[in-house]
Protein backbone atom coordinates (compact mmCIF):
# COMPACT_ATOMS: atom_id res chain seq x y z
CA UNK A 1 0.00 0.00 0.00
CA UNK A 2 2.88 2.12 1.12
CA UNK A 3 4.61 1.76 -2.55
CA UNK A 4 0.69 2.74 -4.27
CA UNK A 5 0.70 5.92 -1.97
CA UNK A 6 4.31 7.09 -2.46
CA UNK A 7 3.22 7.88 -6.42
CA UNK A 8 0.74 10.78 -5.50
CA UNK A 9 3.25 12.83 -4.04
CA UNK A 10 2.76 14.90 -6.27
CA UNK A 11 -0.93 15.34 -5.21
CA UNK A 12 -0.92 14.78 -1.52
CA UNK A 13 2.53 16.60 -0.48
CA UNK A 14 3.48 19.13 -3.18
CA UNK A 15 1.49 22.37 -2.87
CA UNK A 16 1.71 22.14 0.94
CA UNK A 17 5.37 21.80 0.82
CA UNK A 18 5.95 24.35 -2.18
CA UNK A 19 3.25 27.04 -0.49
CA UNK A 20 5.43 25.89 3.15
CA UNK A 21 8.86 26.11 1.15
CA UNK A 22 8.42 29.65 -0.21
CA UNK A 23 6.70 31.35 2.93
CA UNK A 24 7.96 29.98 5.39
CA UNK A 25 11.65 27.73 4.96
CA UNK A 26 12.85 30.45 2.88
CA UNK A 27 12.55 33.41 4.49
CA UNK A 28 13.51 32.12 8.26
CA UNK A 29 16.90 31.01 6.15
CA UNK A 30 17.40 34.52 4.40
CA UNK A 31 16.13 35.80 8.43
CA UNK A 32 18.97 33.94 9.89
CA UNK A 33 21.86 34.82 7.47
CA UNK A 34 21.00 38.38 7.15
CA UNK A 35 21.17 39.07 10.44
CA UNK A 36 24.42 39.05 10.07
CA UNK A 37 24.58 41.29 7.21
CA UNK A 38 24.04 45.00 7.31
CA UNK A 39 20.57 46.01 4.17
CA UNK A 40 18.27 48.27 3.49
CA UNK A 41 16.71 45.39 0.99
CA UNK A 42 17.60 42.22 0.45
CA UNK A 43 19.58 42.13 -2.66
CA UNK A 44 22.37 44.89 -0.94
CA UNK A 45 23.46 42.78 2.01
CA UNK A 46 27.10 42.83 3.08
CA UNK A 47 28.16 40.15 6.08
CA UNK A 48 29.38 41.77 8.95
CA UNK A 49 29.59 39.01 11.57
CA UNK A 50 28.01 39.67 14.77
CA UNK A 51 28.21 42.77 14.65
CA UNK A 52 23.94 43.19 14.61
CA UNK A 53 23.77 41.18 17.13
CA UNK A 54 25.92 43.73 19.52
CA UNK A 55 24.10 46.62 18.57
CA UNK A 56 20.61 44.91 19.45
CA UNK A 57 22.52 43.89 23.13
CA UNK A 58 23.20 47.37 23.63
CA UNK A 59 19.96 49.23 22.15
CA UNK A 60 18.22 50.48 25.37
CA UNK A 61 14.92 50.16 23.90
CA UNK A 62 15.76 46.13 23.57
CA UNK A 63 17.16 45.41 26.68
CA UNK A 64 13.64 47.72 28.52
CA UNK A 65 11.46 45.73 26.21
CA UNK A 66 13.08 42.22 27.30
CA UNK A 67 12.22 43.58 30.75
CA UNK A 68 8.62 44.79 29.92
CA UNK A 69 7.73 41.75 28.26
CA UNK A 70 9.56 39.48 30.84
CA UNK A 71 7.96 41.27 33.85
CA UNK A 72 4.40 41.18 31.60
CA UNK A 73 4.79 37.93 31.06
CA UNK A 74 5.13 36.59 34.66
CA UNK A 75 2.25 38.92 36.04
CA UNK A 76 -0.27 38.19 33.72
CA UNK A 77 0.75 34.38 33.51
CA UNK A 78 0.19 34.14 37.04
CA UNK A 79 -3.41 36.29 37.48
CA UNK A 80 -4.77 34.91 34.19
CA UNK A 81 -4.43 30.98 35.42
CA UNK A 82 -5.03 31.88 39.16
CA UNK A 83 -8.69 33.46 38.06
CA UNK A 84 -9.56 31.24 35.24
CA UNK A 85 -8.93 28.42 37.80
CA UNK A 86 -11.34 30.37 40.32
CA UNK A 87 -14.11 30.65 37.62
CA UNK A 88 -14.10 27.24 36.36
CA UNK A 89 -13.98 25.72 39.73
CA UNK A 90 -17.05 27.98 40.44
CA UNK A 91 -18.53 27.22 36.99
CA UNK A 92 -18.56 23.15 37.94
CA UNK A 93 -20.73 23.75 41.44
CA UNK A 94 -23.86 22.96 39.04
CA UNK A 95 -25.39 26.76 39.97
CA UNK A 96 -28.14 28.19 37.54
CA UNK A 97 -26.50 30.13 34.26
CA UNK A 98 -23.44 28.35 34.42
CA UNK A 99 -23.75 27.86 30.05
CA UNK A 100 -24.37 31.93 30.20
CA UNK A 101 -21.24 32.59 32.11
CA UNK A 102 -19.59 30.47 30.02
CA UNK A 103 -20.51 31.83 27.14
CA UNK A 104 -20.03 35.73 28.10
CA UNK A 105 -16.48 35.08 29.68
CA UNK A 106 -15.30 33.40 26.64
CA UNK A 107 -16.51 35.74 24.50
CA UNK A 108 -13.26 38.44 24.46
CA UNK A 109 -10.84 35.72 22.95
CA UNK A 110 -12.24 35.60 19.69
CA UNK A 111 -12.25 39.41 19.46
CA UNK A 112 -8.82 40.87 17.56
CA UNK A 113 -5.72 42.28 19.41
CA UNK A 114 -5.98 45.83 17.22
CA UNK A 115 -9.43 45.86 18.66
CA UNK A 116 -9.26 44.58 21.78
CA UNK A 117 -6.55 47.52 22.26
CA UNK A 118 -8.30 50.00 21.21
CA UNK A 119 -11.62 49.04 23.35
CA UNK A 120 -9.39 48.90 26.72
CA UNK A 121 -7.71 51.96 25.38
CA UNK A 122 -11.02 53.68 25.76
CA UNK A 123 -12.05 52.00 28.81
CA UNK A 124 -8.65 52.76 30.84
CA UNK A 125 -8.60 56.61 29.67
CA UNK A 126 -12.51 56.95 30.54
CA UNK A 127 -11.23 55.83 33.95
CA UNK A 128 -8.15 57.62 34.33
CA UNK A 129 -9.52 60.75 33.11
CA UNK A 130 -10.97 61.39 36.62
CA UNK A 131 -7.09 61.71 38.04
CA UNK A 132 -6.44 64.40 34.81
CA UNK A 133 -4.00 61.59 33.29
CA UNK A 134 -3.82 59.38 30.13
CA UNK A 135 -2.57 55.75 29.23
CA UNK A 136 0.41 57.37 27.56
CA UNK A 137 1.26 60.02 30.70
CA UNK A 138 3.22 56.91 32.49
CA UNK A 139 4.59 53.67 31.61
CA UNK A 140 2.66 51.98 34.82
CA UNK A 141 -0.62 52.76 33.23
CA UNK A 142 0.90 51.25 30.21
CA UNK A 143 1.54 48.02 31.80
CA UNK A 144 -1.15 47.32 34.05
CA UNK A 145 -3.52 48.22 31.25
CA UNK A 146 -1.88 45.67 29.12
CA UNK A 147 -2.19 43.00 31.81
CA UNK A 148 -5.94 43.60 32.71
CA UNK A 149 -6.33 43.52 28.66
CA UNK A 150 -4.58 40.15 28.79
CA UNK A 151 -6.83 39.05 31.45
CA UNK A 152 -9.71 39.59 29.84
CA UNK A 153 -9.10 38.22 26.61
CA UNK A 154 -7.20 34.99 28.21
CA UNK A 155 -9.31 34.01 31.21
CA UNK A 156 -12.33 32.65 29.08
CA UNK A 157 -9.82 30.74 26.78
CA UNK A 158 -7.87 29.31 29.87
CA UNK A 159 -10.96 28.70 32.22
CA UNK A 160 -13.09 26.40 29.44
CA UNK A 161 -9.65 24.35 29.50
CA UNK A 162 -9.74 24.00 33.23
CA UNK A 163 -13.18 23.30 33.02
CA UNK A 164 -12.93 20.47 31.13
CA UNK A 165 -9.81 19.33 33.11
CA UNK A 166 -11.89 19.65 36.66
CA UNK A 167 -14.99 17.61 34.95
CA UNK A 168 -12.72 14.63 34.45
CA UNK A 169 -12.00 14.15 38.20
CA UNK A 170 -13.64 11.32 38.64
CA UNK A 171 -16.39 12.40 41.72
CA UNK A 172 -15.53 8.74 43.57
CA UNK A 173 -12.08 10.82 44.61
CA UNK A 174 -13.71 13.87 46.17
CA UNK A 175 -16.62 11.82 48.22
CA UNK A 176 -13.56 9.72 49.31
CA UNK A 177 -11.61 12.64 50.31
CA UNK A 178 -14.78 13.79 52.19
CA UNK A 179 -15.51 10.08 54.03
CA UNK A 180 -11.82 10.58 54.72
CA UNK A 181 -12.15 13.70 56.97
CA UNK A 182 -10.61 16.33 54.53
CA UNK A 183 -11.29 19.76 54.44
CA UNK A 184 -12.45 22.00 51.43
CA UNK A 185 -8.59 23.10 51.10
CA UNK A 186 -7.45 19.97 51.61
CA UNK A 187 -9.75 18.54 48.98
CA UNK A 188 -8.75 21.95 46.81
CA UNK A 189 -4.65 21.64 47.26
CA UNK A 190 -4.59 17.48 47.79
CA UNK A 191 -7.03 16.36 45.20
CA UNK A 192 -8.28 18.64 42.63
CA UNK A 193 -5.55 20.40 41.77
CA UNK A 194 -2.92 17.15 41.40
CA UNK A 195 -5.43 16.02 39.02
CA UNK A 196 -5.94 18.37 36.73
CA UNK A 197 -1.77 19.17 36.30
CA UNK A 198 -1.52 18.51 32.81
CA UNK A 199 -4.18 20.74 32.10
CA UNK A 200 -2.35 23.69 34.27
CA UNK A 201 1.04 22.75 32.51
CA UNK A 202 -0.62 23.41 28.84
CA UNK A 203 -2.42 26.67 30.12
CA UNK A 204 0.75 27.99 31.63
CA UNK A 205 2.37 27.73 28.62
CA UNK A 206 -0.45 28.63 26.56
CA UNK A 207 -0.70 32.10 28.64
CA UNK A 208 3.19 32.09 28.84
CA UNK A 209 3.45 32.09 24.50
CA UNK A 210 0.36 34.27 24.25
CA UNK A 211 1.87 37.02 26.57
CA UNK A 212 5.47 36.64 25.23
CA UNK A 213 4.41 37.26 21.44
CA UNK A 214 1.73 40.14 22.39
CA UNK A 215 1.65 42.60 19.81
CA UNK A 216 -1.54 43.66 17.81
CA UNK A 217 -2.79 44.60 21.40
CA UNK A 218 0.12 46.67 23.16
CA UNK A 219 0.40 48.43 19.19
CA UNK A 220 -2.90 49.39 19.39
CA UNK A 221 -3.06 49.99 23.54
CA UNK A 222 -0.12 52.49 23.52
CA UNK A 223 2.48 51.72 21.00
CA UNK A 224 4.96 52.03 23.43
CA UNK A 225 4.25 55.29 24.55
CA UNK A 226 5.46 57.37 26.54
CA UNK A 227 8.53 56.97 24.79
CA UNK A 228 8.67 53.08 23.65
CA UNK A 229 8.94 52.23 27.83
CA UNK A 230 5.85 50.11 27.40
CA UNK A 231 6.97 48.35 24.16
CA UNK A 232 7.08 44.49 24.59
CA UNK A 233 9.77 42.46 22.14
CA UNK A 234 7.39 42.03 19.17
CA UNK A 235 6.74 45.88 19.25
CA UNK A 236 10.45 46.74 19.82
CA UNK A 237 11.55 44.70 16.26
CA UNK A 238 8.97 45.75 14.56
CA UNK A 239 9.91 49.74 15.26
CA UNK A 240 13.64 48.61 14.80
CA UNK A 241 12.80 47.52 11.32
CA UNK A 242 9.95 49.64 10.08
CA UNK A 243 10.81 53.26 12.27
CA UNK A 244 14.34 53.22 11.94
CA UNK A 245 16.65 53.71 8.89
CA UNK A 246 19.69 51.72 8.25
CA UNK A 247 18.64 49.64 11.22
CA UNK A 248 17.15 46.45 9.08
CA UNK A 249 20.03 44.16 10.32
CA UNK A 250 19.21 44.96 13.98
CA UNK A 251 15.97 44.36 14.06
CA UNK A 252 16.47 40.99 12.23
CA UNK A 253 18.84 40.45 14.74
CA UNK A 254 16.60 41.49 17.37
CA UNK A 255 14.39 38.20 15.79
CA UNK A 256 16.31 35.73 15.86
CA UNK A 257 17.30 36.58 19.45
CA UNK A 258 13.49 36.56 20.23
CA UNK A 259 12.80 33.04 17.83
CA UNK A 260 15.69 31.76 20.12
CA UNK A 261 13.71 32.32 23.65
CA UNK A 262 10.63 31.60 21.93
CA UNK A 263 12.14 27.98 20.86
CA UNK A 264 13.22 27.29 23.95
CA UNK A 265 10.36 27.92 26.37
CA UNK A 266 8.52 26.02 23.48
CA UNK A 267 10.94 23.05 23.73
CA UNK A 268 10.94 23.16 27.44
CA UNK A 269 7.07 22.61 26.99
CA UNK A 270 7.22 20.23 24.64
CA UNK A 271 9.87 17.97 26.85
CA UNK A 272 7.56 18.28 30.29
CA UNK A 273 4.23 17.36 28.75
CA UNK A 274 6.37 14.38 26.68
CA UNK A 275 7.52 13.65 30.44
CA UNK A 276 3.65 13.67 31.46
CA UNK A 277 2.65 11.42 29.01
CA UNK A 278 5.07 8.75 29.19
CA UNK A 279 4.78 8.66 33.46
CA UNK A 280 0.84 8.16 33.06
CA UNK B 1 -21.96 7.90 27.55
CA UNK B 2 -19.27 7.39 29.99
CA UNK B 3 -18.31 11.04 29.78
CA UNK B 4 -21.60 11.51 30.63
CA UNK B 5 -21.87 9.21 33.78
CA UNK B 6 -18.84 10.87 35.26
CA UNK B 7 -19.27 14.60 34.55
CA UNK B 8 -23.15 13.28 36.96
CA UNK B 9 -20.98 11.63 39.42
CA UNK B 10 -18.57 15.32 39.75
CA UNK B 11 -21.84 17.22 40.38
CA UNK B 12 -22.92 14.76 42.96
CA UNK B 13 -19.60 14.76 44.70
CA UNK B 14 -18.91 18.76 44.68
CA UNK B 15 -22.18 20.21 44.89
CA UNK B 16 -22.88 22.99 47.35
CA UNK B 17 -25.12 24.78 49.48
CA UNK B 18 -27.94 26.75 48.64
CA UNK B 19 -26.80 30.18 50.38
CA UNK B 20 -23.14 29.38 49.06
CA UNK B 21 -24.56 28.91 45.33
CA UNK B 22 -26.52 32.25 45.43
CA UNK B 23 -23.63 33.57 46.65
CA UNK B 24 -21.84 32.43 44.03
CA UNK B 25 -24.27 33.17 41.54
CA UNK B 26 -24.10 37.17 42.38
CA UNK B 27 -20.59 36.77 42.16
CA UNK B 28 -20.64 35.10 38.69
CA UNK B 29 -23.23 38.20 37.60
CA UNK B 30 -20.93 41.27 39.22
CA UNK B 31 -18.03 39.39 36.82
CA UNK B 32 -20.36 38.63 34.22
CA UNK B 33 -21.06 42.48 34.35
CA UNK B 34 -17.38 43.58 34.33
CA UNK B 35 -16.83 41.56 31.74
CA UNK B 36 -19.25 43.21 29.41
CA UNK B 37 -18.79 46.21 30.40
CA UNK B 38 -15.85 47.65 27.64
CA UNK B 39 -18.43 46.39 25.34
CA UNK B 40 -21.46 48.34 26.04
CA UNK B 41 -19.03 51.59 26.97
CA UNK B 42 -17.79 51.02 23.23
CA UNK B 43 -21.34 51.06 22.31
CA UNK B 44 -22.23 53.80 23.80
CA UNK B 45 -19.74 56.07 23.00
CA UNK B 46 -20.16 55.25 19.36
CA UNK B 47 -23.37 57.61 19.53
CA UNK B 48 -21.67 60.42 21.57
CA UNK B 49 -19.84 63.55 19.42
CA UNK B 50 -16.14 63.13 19.51
CA UNK B 51 -15.34 65.80 22.24
CA UNK B 52 -18.12 64.10 24.69
CA UNK B 53 -15.92 60.30 24.25
CA UNK B 54 -13.05 61.85 25.81
CA UNK B 55 -14.84 64.15 28.45
CA UNK B 56 -17.73 62.21 29.68
CA UNK B 57 -16.77 58.65 28.48
CA UNK B 58 -19.40 56.78 31.23
CA UNK B 59 -22.74 58.92 30.71
CA UNK B 60 -25.16 57.57 28.44
CA UNK B 61 -26.09 59.50 25.39
CA UNK B 62 -28.50 62.46 25.74
CA UNK B 63 -29.90 65.03 23.93
CA UNK B 64 -26.93 67.31 23.99
CA UNK B 65 -24.06 64.57 23.40
CA UNK B 66 -26.23 62.16 21.12
CA UNK B 67 -24.81 62.60 17.54
CA UNK B 68 -26.67 59.63 15.64
CA UNK B 69 -24.93 57.54 13.33
CA UNK B 70 -22.67 60.00 12.45
CA UNK B 71 -19.53 58.66 14.05
CA UNK B 72 -20.07 55.50 11.72
CA UNK B 73 -20.83 57.44 8.49
CA UNK B 74 -17.19 59.47 9.63
CA UNK B 75 -15.90 56.37 9.90
CA UNK B 76 -17.00 54.13 6.68
CA UNK B 77 -15.42 57.19 4.49
CA UNK B 78 -12.46 57.10 6.53
CA UNK B 79 -11.40 53.75 6.31
CA UNK B 80 -13.43 51.71 3.46
CA UNK B 81 -14.60 49.87 6.02
CA UNK B 82 -16.96 47.59 4.16
CA UNK B 83 -14.63 47.24 1.49
CA UNK B 84 -11.87 45.96 3.95
CA UNK B 85 -14.38 43.48 5.46
CA UNK B 86 -15.44 41.96 2.28
CA UNK B 87 -11.72 41.70 1.66
CA UNK B 88 -11.60 39.36 5.11
CA UNK B 89 -13.98 37.42 4.76
CA UNK B 90 -12.78 35.99 1.20
CA UNK B 91 -9.00 35.87 2.44
CA UNK B 92 -10.74 33.94 5.62
CA UNK B 93 -13.45 31.63 3.74
CA UNK B 94 -10.29 30.70 0.91
CA UNK B 95 -7.48 30.59 3.36
CA UNK B 96 -9.70 28.08 5.99
CA UNK B 97 -10.87 26.37 2.83
CA UNK B 98 -7.15 25.35 1.15
CA UNK B 99 -5.46 24.99 4.43
CA UNK B 100 -7.86 22.43 5.88
CA UNK B 101 -7.83 20.56 2.41
CA UNK B 102 -3.87 20.72 1.58
CA UNK B 103 -2.58 20.07 5.02
CA UNK B 104 -5.11 17.23 5.68
CA UNK B 105 -4.05 15.31 2.34
CA UNK B 106 -0.32 15.92 3.61
CA UNK B 107 -0.63 15.07 7.13
CA UNK B 108 -2.39 11.75 5.78
CA UNK B 109 0.44 10.86 3.30
CA UNK B 110 3.41 11.72 5.51
CA UNK B 111 1.51 9.41 8.50
CA UNK B 112 1.03 6.62 6.12
CA UNK B 113 4.21 6.56 4.07
CA UNK B 114 6.85 5.61 6.15
CA UNK B 115 10.23 7.14 4.86
CA UNK B 116 13.36 9.42 6.30
CA UNK B 117 12.42 11.67 3.90
CA UNK B 118 8.58 11.66 5.08
CA UNK B 119 9.46 12.16 8.72
CA UNK B 120 12.29 14.95 8.49
CA UNK B 121 9.89 16.99 6.28
CA UNK B 122 7.17 15.86 9.69
CA UNK B 123 9.45 17.63 12.25
CA UNK B 124 9.85 20.55 9.55
CA UNK B 125 6.24 21.34 9.77
CA UNK B 126 6.43 21.19 13.83
CA UNK B 127 9.58 23.02 13.97
CA UNK B 128 7.51 26.00 11.97
CA UNK B 129 4.99 26.43 14.84
CA UNK B 130 7.43 27.47 17.37
CA UNK B 131 8.58 30.53 15.41
CA UNK B 132 7.20 33.97 15.67
CA UNK B 133 6.39 35.95 12.90
CA UNK B 134 8.33 38.60 13.69
CA UNK B 135 11.37 36.10 12.53
CA UNK B 136 10.15 35.93 8.83
CA UNK B 137 8.24 39.42 8.31
CA UNK B 138 10.93 41.19 6.68
CA UNK B 139 12.07 38.34 4.46
CA UNK B 140 8.59 37.09 4.01
CA UNK B 141 7.32 40.51 2.99
CA UNK B 142 10.51 40.69 0.08
CA UNK B 143 9.83 37.34 -0.97
CA UNK B 144 5.78 37.99 -1.71
CA UNK B 145 6.32 41.48 -3.01
CA UNK B 146 8.96 39.62 -5.62
CA UNK B 147 6.08 37.41 -6.65
CA UNK B 148 3.12 39.83 -6.63
CA UNK B 149 1.56 38.21 -4.34
CA UNK B 150 0.16 41.40 -2.41
CA UNK B 151 -3.78 41.09 -3.59
CA UNK B 152 -6.81 39.11 -1.15
CA UNK B 153 -5.74 36.00 -3.77
CA UNK B 154 -2.24 36.34 -3.05
CA UNK B 155 -2.19 36.17 0.36
CA UNK B 156 -4.39 32.84 0.78
CA UNK B 157 -1.59 30.86 -0.41
CA UNK B 158 0.91 32.58 1.89
CA UNK B 159 -1.72 31.99 4.64
CA UNK B 160 -1.49 28.07 3.48
CA UNK B 161 2.30 28.33 3.77
CA UNK B 162 2.32 29.42 7.05
CA UNK B 163 -0.21 27.88 8.43
CA UNK B 164 0.63 24.76 7.23
CA UNK B 165 3.09 23.65 10.74
CA UNK B 166 -0.03 23.53 13.20
CA UNK B 167 -2.66 22.36 10.93
CA UNK B 168 -0.63 19.47 9.51
CA UNK B 169 0.44 18.42 13.19
CA UNK B 170 -2.93 18.63 14.11
CA UNK B 171 -4.49 15.94 11.40
CA UNK B 172 -1.18 13.82 11.91
CA UNK B 173 -1.83 13.22 15.42
CA UNK B 174 -5.48 11.76 14.52
CA UNK B 175 -4.75 10.36 11.43
CA UNK B 176 -2.48 8.06 13.32
CA UNK B 177 -5.79 6.99 15.51
CA UNK B 178 -7.54 5.81 12.46
CA UNK B 179 -7.17 2.10 11.61
CA UNK B 180 -5.40 1.43 8.16
CA UNK B 181 -8.02 -1.73 7.45
CA UNK B 182 -10.57 1.05 6.72
CA UNK B 183 -8.37 2.15 3.92
CA UNK B 184 -6.80 -1.10 2.79
CA UNK B 185 -10.83 -2.43 2.24
CA UNK B 186 -11.49 0.58 0.34
CA UNK B 187 -7.96 -0.34 -2.13
CA UNK B 188 -8.89 -3.85 -2.74
CA UNK B 189 -12.70 -2.44 -4.01
CA UNK B 190 -10.51 -0.72 -6.59
CA UNK B 191 -10.39 3.04 -5.26
CA UNK B 192 -7.15 4.99 -6.08
CA UNK B 193 -5.91 6.62 -2.79
CA UNK B 194 -7.06 10.21 -3.49
CA UNK B 195 -10.76 8.50 -3.65
CA UNK B 196 -9.31 6.79 -0.29
CA UNK B 197 -8.98 9.87 1.10
CA UNK B 198 -11.79 11.86 0.30
CA UNK B 199 -14.40 8.94 0.28
CA UNK B 200 -12.87 7.09 3.64
CA UNK B 201 -10.53 8.98 5.23
CA UNK B 202 -11.46 12.54 5.05
CA UNK B 203 -15.36 11.62 6.93
CA UNK B 204 -13.40 10.52 9.65
CA UNK B 205 -11.13 13.40 10.24
CA UNK B 206 -14.83 15.93 10.38
CA UNK B 207 -13.89 16.54 14.00
CA UNK B 208 -10.10 17.75 13.26
CA UNK B 209 -10.88 19.57 10.62
CA UNK B 210 -13.39 21.74 12.24
CA UNK B 211 -11.02 22.57 15.08
CA UNK B 212 -8.60 23.21 12.16
CA UNK B 213 -10.94 25.74 10.43
CA UNK B 214 -11.82 27.24 13.61
CA UNK B 215 -8.49 27.98 15.21
CA UNK B 216 -7.35 29.26 11.15
CA UNK B 217 -10.54 31.36 11.01
CA UNK B 218 -9.61 33.11 14.27
CA UNK B 219 -6.35 33.67 13.07
CA UNK B 220 -6.64 34.84 9.60
CA UNK B 221 -9.73 36.96 10.50
CA UNK B 222 -8.25 38.95 13.25
CA UNK B 223 -4.53 39.14 11.64
CA UNK B 224 -2.87 42.31 11.55
CA UNK B 225 0.81 42.34 10.64
CA UNK B 226 0.80 39.54 8.13
CA UNK B 227 -1.73 41.57 5.68
CA UNK B 228 -0.15 44.79 6.87
CA UNK B 229 3.10 44.23 5.46
CA UNK B 230 1.95 41.21 2.35
CA UNK B 231 -0.97 43.21 0.81
CA UNK B 232 -0.69 46.31 -1.04
CA UNK B 233 -1.81 49.37 0.15
CA UNK B 234 -4.87 49.50 -1.98
CA UNK B 235 -6.17 46.52 0.16
CA UNK B 236 -7.33 46.63 3.73
CA UNK B 237 -8.44 44.06 5.91
CA UNK B 238 -10.74 45.21 8.89
CA UNK B 239 -8.00 45.19 11.44
CA UNK B 240 -5.88 47.29 9.17
CA UNK B 241 -9.04 49.55 8.65
CA UNK B 242 -8.86 50.44 12.06
CA UNK B 243 -5.64 50.57 12.98
CA UNK B 244 -5.32 52.94 9.91
CA UNK B 245 -8.03 55.41 11.89
CA UNK B 246 -4.76 56.28 14.23
CA UNK B 247 -3.19 59.03 12.46
CA UNK B 248 0.54 59.74 11.97
CA UNK B 249 1.06 61.81 14.57
CA UNK B 250 -0.84 59.29 17.41
CA UNK B 251 -3.66 61.28 17.31
CA UNK B 252 -7.45 59.19 16.60
CA UNK B 253 -10.39 60.05 15.98
CA UNK B 254 -12.58 58.89 18.85
CA UNK B 255 -15.98 58.61 17.59
CA UNK B 256 -15.02 57.36 13.74
CA UNK B 257 -13.04 54.62 16.17
CA UNK B 258 -15.69 54.23 18.49
CA UNK B 259 -18.22 53.46 15.21
CA UNK B 260 -15.51 50.77 13.60
CA UNK B 261 -14.54 48.66 16.80
CA UNK B 262 -18.42 48.12 17.00
CA UNK B 263 -18.63 47.16 13.30
CA UNK B 264 -15.75 44.84 14.02
CA UNK B 265 -16.75 43.25 16.86
CA UNK B 266 -20.64 42.74 15.21
CA UNK B 267 -19.87 40.01 12.99
CA UNK B 268 -17.67 38.16 15.72
CA UNK B 269 -19.82 37.98 18.23
CA UNK B 270 -23.06 37.28 15.55
CA UNK B 271 -21.13 33.57 14.42
CA UNK B 272 -20.24 32.92 18.29
CA UNK B 273 -23.50 33.14 19.57
CA UNK B 274 -24.52 30.94 16.70
CA UNK B 275 -21.72 28.65 16.75
CA UNK B 276 -20.31 28.65 20.20
CA UNK B 277 -21.31 24.96 21.09
CA UNK B 278 -18.18 24.43 18.14
CA UNK B 279 -16.11 27.17 18.56
CA UNK B 280 -15.45 26.27 22.57
CA UNK B 281 -15.19 22.76 22.01
CA UNK B 282 -12.69 23.47 18.83
CA UNK B 283 -10.71 25.71 20.91
CA UNK B 284 -10.18 23.37 23.58
CA UNK B 285 -9.34 20.07 21.32
CA UNK B 286 -7.00 22.56 19.83
CA UNK B 287 -5.41 23.80 23.20
CA UNK B 288 -5.21 20.05 24.68
CA UNK B 289 -3.30 18.74 20.77
CA UNK B 290 -1.50 21.99 19.79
Amino acid sequence: MQKAYKKYFAVFVLPTLLAFTVFFIIPFIMGIVLSFCKFTTVTNARFVGFSNYIRAFSNADFINALGFTTKFTIVSVITINIIAFAIAYGLTRGIKGTNFFRTTFFMPNLIGGIVLGYIWQLMINAVLANFDVTITSDAKYGFWGLVILMNWQLIGYMMIIYIAAIQNIPGELIEAAKIDGATKTQTMFKVIIPMAMPSITICLFLSLTNAFKLFDQNLALTAGAPSRKTAGLALDIYTTFYNRNGWEGVGQAKAVVFFIIVGIVSMLQLYITRKKEVEE
Amino acid sequence: MAGKKKNNDMAEGMEVSKTASIIMTIVFIILAVVFLFPIVLVLLNSFKSKLYISELPFAFPNGETFVGLSNYIDGLAKTGFFKAALNSAIITVLSVILIVVLTSMTAWWLTRVKSKFSSVLYYLFVFAMIVPFQMVMFTLSKVTDMLNLGNPIGIVIVYVGFGAGQAVFMFAGFVKSIPISLEEAAMLDGCTPIQTFFLVVFPILKPTAITVSILNAMWVWNDYLLPLLVLKSDYQTIPIAVQYLKGGYGSVDMGAMMGMLVLAIVPIVTVYLLCQKHIIKGVAAGAVKG
